[in-house]
């Protein structure tokens, strides 16, 4: 008796959330139209949907004369070293924390639970103090460095390996496997899951960060996407819309791209730990 | 009817719980070597990069350290609280902390109301293509906020924006949105609550689906409305859940920091410095001293919250 819903009721659902979801992906489908219009067109009163005469002049002005392409090397870098230690370091350490006896284990554990949620701010300043002493400012090291060991890595980690039967330690040594091998041959095969959500959040985390490679990149060739971005947004001179919006395209399109094809784990990993 | 007449139905377990059981004695030989050559990197990486910054930005807030200090950051003067004193005096600072509660005060209910609601409409208003929607509804939540604060400076513009030329369709005449002082919060709220009510959506959906069938069944069975049903059987069996998003949303929220800085670089007449854009001022100024002594306000303000959202909403009803 309760999937007897009349029939309108469930059209004028399907209705709202119809215009809701309209309403969502408006500013993307404009900001890829405007990307390929001329400047007259993006500023016209009132805007156009469709671009009148669709070109790839601010894609080309983007890579040719404002070194898109740098930044853009520079995120991927930056975005694949910080996932690969992250998946690397947090699995180890993890796999430690959920299934060894080592002495120092509940201080480690302790640790890395109180710094779980401290705000990105509070470190910002030492950090960059750190950074600069060991001459890494305006350096790709310096970008990544920081964010190769999270503790929310661990913390995913740790909660995964634990839900994993203890008795394949135990097998793996009456096999006569080291610890280290029933860790990089028995342990991590079956992390799939948790190594995807990992590994998608933080290249994720790690490709839209902002006030870190605002602070870290000095000059033109170490610029992240992202801040590169927001600079030329926010320089004085430059007020050319159509380049901001291929910018910008430039910026969303291969994430969304990425979180096309791997959307189920992405959901499946926000249902589960709630970060995003 | 209330929640309190029906009797909730012992939880299924689907299969022994997967806890690993407690291993006798202090492990094999080698273990305790093993477990921490696997521990070694990240704690180091992690004592390097996390810990000790979290430490000396204690330390740096009660010195003057400037940017002038940087290659000898001990040799500083300790100046107590004088660079607490100093940030709560200052009427930027306390703007942007006002800024920060009108973004997180209204902002953080108004995005769990619509992540809830369109929850409930992906759960139990529609059939077909929810995962359609799911997904739509979520593709803001990864793109980056620099660059949709770009592209909605554009829809939010006064003449050529995209959302007055919709407003004017129906008569109305939309405002200069980013750059009216009545108007400039508001602005920055309805992107948040854009981009970020997708997070939320998902993790009720999965609170939703939690939901026993049996339960529902029962109170339609005692009489019991749709919306009976939500408010007495639903709701209150998504408490934790409504706790997590809030909390979590609301940390987010208290760092807002990309969309002033990107939209309105704090203006107008600072109607959106947040706090953290003001501290990440005061660093750029060289006042090291003063940003970690801000950072770390905004810290305890973020942990207070936490501790308040937990009291008011986890052992309630």
């Amino acid at each position: 008796m309760l999937g007897s819903k009349s029939r309108f009721g469930k059209w004028w659902v399907y209705l709202v959330v119809t215009v809701a979801l309209v309403m969502v992906i408006a500013p993307f489908a404009w900001m890829v139209l405007g990307s390929f219009k001329g400047e007259g067109e993006l500023r016209r009163v009132p805007p156009t949907w469709l671009p009148e005469s669709a070109s790839l002049d601010n894609y080309t002005q983007l890579f040719a004369q404002l070194d898109f392409g740098t930044y853009f090397v520079n995120s991927a870098i930056v975005a694949v070293v910080v996932t690969a230690g992250n998946l690397l370091f947090c699995s180890m350490l993890g796999y430690a924390l959920a299934m060894l006896n080592f002495p120092g284990k509940r201080v480690l554990l302790l640790l890395v639970l109180a710094t779980l949620m401290i705000p990105g701010v509070v470190t910002f300043v030492p950090l960059f103090v750190l950074v600069a002493n060991a001459g890494l400012i305006d350096s790709l090291p310096g970008l990544f460095l920081p964010f190769l060991a999270t503790p929310f890595g661990v913390f995913l980690m740790r909660q995964f390996i634990s839900g994993l039967p203890a008795d394949l330690l135990d097998a793996g040594r009456v096999d006569g496997a080291s610890e280290l091998g029933i860790f990089a041959r028995i342990i991590l095969p079956l992390c799939g899951p948790a190594l995807a959500t990992l590994g998608i959040l933080t290249f994720l985390g790690s490709w839209n960060n902002f006030l870190w490679p605002l602070v870290v990149a000095q000059t033109e060739k170490t610029y992240t996407l992202p801040v590169a971005l927001a600079l030329y947004s926010t320089g004085q001179n430059n007020t050319q819309y159509g380049l901001l919006l291929a910018g910008a395209c430039v910026v969303v399109l291969p994430l969304l791209v990425v979180f096309l094809v791997f959307q189920r784990h992405f959901i499946e990993g926000i249902a589960t730990t709630g970060i995003k | 009817m209330s929640a309190s007449t029906i009797a909730v139905p012992p939880r299924m377990e689907a299969a022994p719980s997967p806890v690993a059981p407690a291993r006798p004695g202090r492990g094999r030989p080698g273990e305790g070597r093993a477990a921490w050559i696997l521990a070694i990197p990240f704690t180091l990486l992690f004592l390097a990069f996390t810990v000790w910054p979290v430490a000396q930005s204690l330390f740096m807030s009660f010195t003057d350290t400037k940017q002038k200090d940087l290659r000898t950051p001990f040799s500083v003067n300790f100046i107590g609280l004088g660079n607490y004193v100093r940030a709560l005096s200052d009427p930027v600072f306390q703007r942007a902390a006002a800024n920060t509660a009108y973004f997180v005060v209204v902002g953080v209910p108004l995005t769990l109301a619509v992540a809830l609601l369109a929850a409930v409409a992906l759960d139990k208003g529609i059939t077909r293509f929810r995962a359609v929607f799911r997904l739509g509804f979520y593709t803001p939540v990864i793109t980056s906020i620099v660059a949709v604060a770009v592209v909605w400076r554009f829809i939010l513009q006064p003449d050529a924006g995209l959302l007055n030329t919709v407003l004017s369709w129906f008569g109305i005449q939309g405002p200069n949105w980013l750059g009216d002082v009545q108007w400039s919060m508001p602005s920055l709220i309805l992107m948040a609550i854009w981009r970020n009510f997708g997070t939320g959506m998902i993790i009720f959906l999965a609170g939703l689906q939690a939901v026993p069938y049996s339960l529902q069944e029962a109170a339609a069975i005692d009489g019991a409305n749709t919306w009976q049903r939500f408010w007495h059987i639903t709701f209150p069996l998504l408490r934790p859940t409504l706790l997590f998003v809030s909390v979590t949303t609301a940390i987010g929220y208290l760092q807002f920091f990309e969309e002033p800085f990107v939209m309105t670089q704090g203006g107008p007449l600072n109607s959106t410095i947040s706090m953290s854009m003001y501290t990440y001022n005061q660093f750029g100024y060289g006042n090291y001293g003063v940003a970690t002594a801000m950072s770390y306000l905004i810290f305890v303000v973020i942990a207070v919250i936490t501790a308040i959202q937990f009291r008011v909403l986890r052992e309630k009803a």
